[in-house]
């Protein structure tokens, strides 16, 4: 059941989204989010739909794979569209009724923003491989090295923690089999409940991942790990053309947004 | 031959422990051999390993790498780059989500230019046969193959030494076999100096030397043959005989003059054909 969580999860590919640097990606999903954020009329969101199927296309990310992404936050939606539908002051639907019209749209449009949000983000970590990704964090970020900020040993620990989030989760199946087998129950009973069934799964998990991170740690001194300095990368990171014409089609698609705000469109 | 590891007097106790783990550890390893070393558990053998690339270092005595003092901070770094070493766990020693980015870790922290990195990755998965894997998830191999991925890790920062501290233990046949057979081409075939510790009798028979280790002391070093071939040492040290080994004492016993100590199992069922041929041609 939990081998369905996808996040951080890199499916291999050798499409343009794959190839482009990883800085480029980046800086990109930062502009899609402040673009995602402009949106407050039909064609604003239209515009930004759009363009996320395009780069879904681009990528070709199986639809399904998206939506995996997206289940575990599906309460999260619902809420918020409840919330949204209920909450809004306008003309009602049925003279009577509490929920509005304007209800309606602001919750079909607060639920685009959160897929469209989750589905952008996706994007990049769908088609950019962890070390890649701590790279790119890496090199956009060296400027702050300056300000004593230690960048290398936060994105060598974000790289680990990446490592090892498939092991953790299938240890963390493991340890449920097991202690379903000798009777404890998740699914049923009040919150508190599973919360106190939950301790016999955490303990030994933390315990075991202590362990891990002390042979880790031993394993890669062995390897002559010794910080950041001095260190080379095998992948030298190289901005190529494709990564300024995906820079120059990010700002345009800001500016876009930019304009359908002013005129709330 | 000439030494590559000079451990003198070496003892070690642990920060939170009372009793010695090392007590006085003296031998010296040769260069291009394949020594096996074994031992129940908690006898000191991965405390040993430990101490071969500076991961511990001795609380008194020393140990020597090619000459340098694995307590010299200074020169820690070239003394790990000298000696690879493979941990029992795969798991807990891949670093990266990708097999070619994992071995490529040790000569990117060594500093190794990018394209000769490049060579040196593509040249280690060859040597352990994991090259078509280069592109894969090492959370989706076979324990066999994330233990070859660990090999292939080591090769790449083209070490002289390679210690191995129970690879195969979590491991099926079928990797263990993988495991083994891709050890010995290392030492056989391009020289290196292989340090293997195992639980595994069968594993050590074809080593040049055998070290067996109790309670933090060296107990037996010799040539596998001589030493398989004691049972009371084996037996005080909670060992296994190899089958052939018991075979070979129970037909002596029985009488049957047999010379010589051959370990696996072609070489032995040849040699008693051979006996029992020659008697049959004389009776
Ligand atoms: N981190 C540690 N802290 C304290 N004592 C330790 C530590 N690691 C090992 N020891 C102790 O040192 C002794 C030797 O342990 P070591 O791990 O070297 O044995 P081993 O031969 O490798 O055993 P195994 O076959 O189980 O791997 C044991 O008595 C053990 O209890
Ligand atoms: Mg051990």
């Amino acid at each position: 059941m939990l081998k369905d969580i996808t996040l951080g999860q890199y499916f291999p590919g050798n499409t343009v989204a794959h190839k482009l640097d990883p800085r480029t990606k980046i800086i990109l999903v930062i502009v899609y989010i402040v673009a995602l954020f402009q949106a407050n009329g039909w064609i604003g969101y239209a515009v930004v739909t759009a363009v996320t199927a395009a780069c879904m296309a681009l990528s070709k990310i199986k639809p399904s794979n998206m939506f995996k992404g997206i289940r575990p936050m599906l309460v999260i939606i619902v809420l918020t569209a409840a919330l949204n539908i209920f909450y809004t002051q306008g003309t009602p639907v049925r003279p009577g009724w509490i929920i509005t019209w304007e209800g309606i749209a602001r919750a079909v449009q607060m639920v685009l923003r959160i897929v469209l949000l989750i589905s952008g983000t996706f994007l990049l970590t769908y088609t950019t491989s962890p070390i890649a990704l701590t790279d790119g964090l890496e090199l956009l970020m060296n400027p702050l090295k300056k300000l004593k900020v230690p960048v290398h040993e936060m994105t060598i620990m974000m790289s680990m923690a990446l490592r090892f989030i498939p092991t953790l989760i299938s240890e963390t199946d493991k340890i449920m089999s097991a202690q379903k087998a000798r009777g404890a129950d998740f699914e049923t009973g009040s919150l508190v409940q599973r919360a106190k069934a939950l301790l016999p799964i955490l303990v030994p998990l933390f315990v075991s991942a202590f362990k891990r991170a002390d042979e880790l740690a031993v394993a890669m001194e062995s390897r002559c790990y010794h910080g950041g300095e001095g260190r080379t990368r095998m992948k030298q990171l190289r901005m190529q053309t494709r990564d300024y014409i995906a820079l120059a089609l990010g700002a345009v698609f800001l500016a876009v947004m930019f304009v359908l705000k002013r005129y709330a469109l | 031959m000439e030494p590559v590891i000079v451990f003198d007097n070496v003892h070690y106790t642990y920060p939170a422990d009372e009793k010695e783990s090392l007590c006085g550890v003296s031998l010296s390893i040769e260069k291009g051999s394949f020594v096996a070393v074994l031992g129940h558990n908690g006898s000191g053998k991965s405390t040993f390993a430990k101490h071969m690339n500076g991961i511990l270092v001795p609380d008194e005595g020393r140990v020597l790498v090619e000459g340098l003092d694995t307590s010299d901070e200074e020169h820690i770094i070239d003394v790990r780059r000298r000696v690879g070493m493979v941990f029992q766990n795969p798991d807990n020693q891949l670093v990266a989500n990708v097999v070619e980015d994992d071995v490529a870790f040790a000569p990117e922290n060594l500093g190794v230019e990018p394209k000769e990195i490049r060579e040196r990755v593509d040249a280690a998965l060859r040597q352990v046969g994991m090259y078509d894997y280069r592109m894969h998830a090492p959370h989706l191999l076979s324990g066999g193959q994330k233990q070859r991925v660990a090999i292939a890790g080591v090769i790449a920062m083209q070490p002289d030494i390679i210690v191995l501290d129970e690879p195969t233990a979590m491991l099926d046949p079928q990797g263990r076999r993988e495991v083994v057979d891709t050890v010995f081409s290392l030492c056989r075939e391009k020289g290196m100096t292989v340090v293997y510790i195992t639980h595994h009798m069968d594993e050590c028979i074809d080593a040049d030397r055998l070290i067996v280790m109790s309670n933090g002391c060296v107990m037996a070093d010799g040539k596998p043959a001589d030493i398989f071939a004691n049972a009371e040492l084996l037996r005080r040290e909670g060992l296994e005989q190899p089958e052939t080994a018991r075979l070979l004492q129970d037909l002596r016993a029985s009488g049957m003059r047999l010379e010589g100590e051959p370990l696996s199992v072609e070489d032995c069922a040849e040699l008693i054909a051979q006996v029992l041929q020659s008697e049959r041609s004389r009776s």
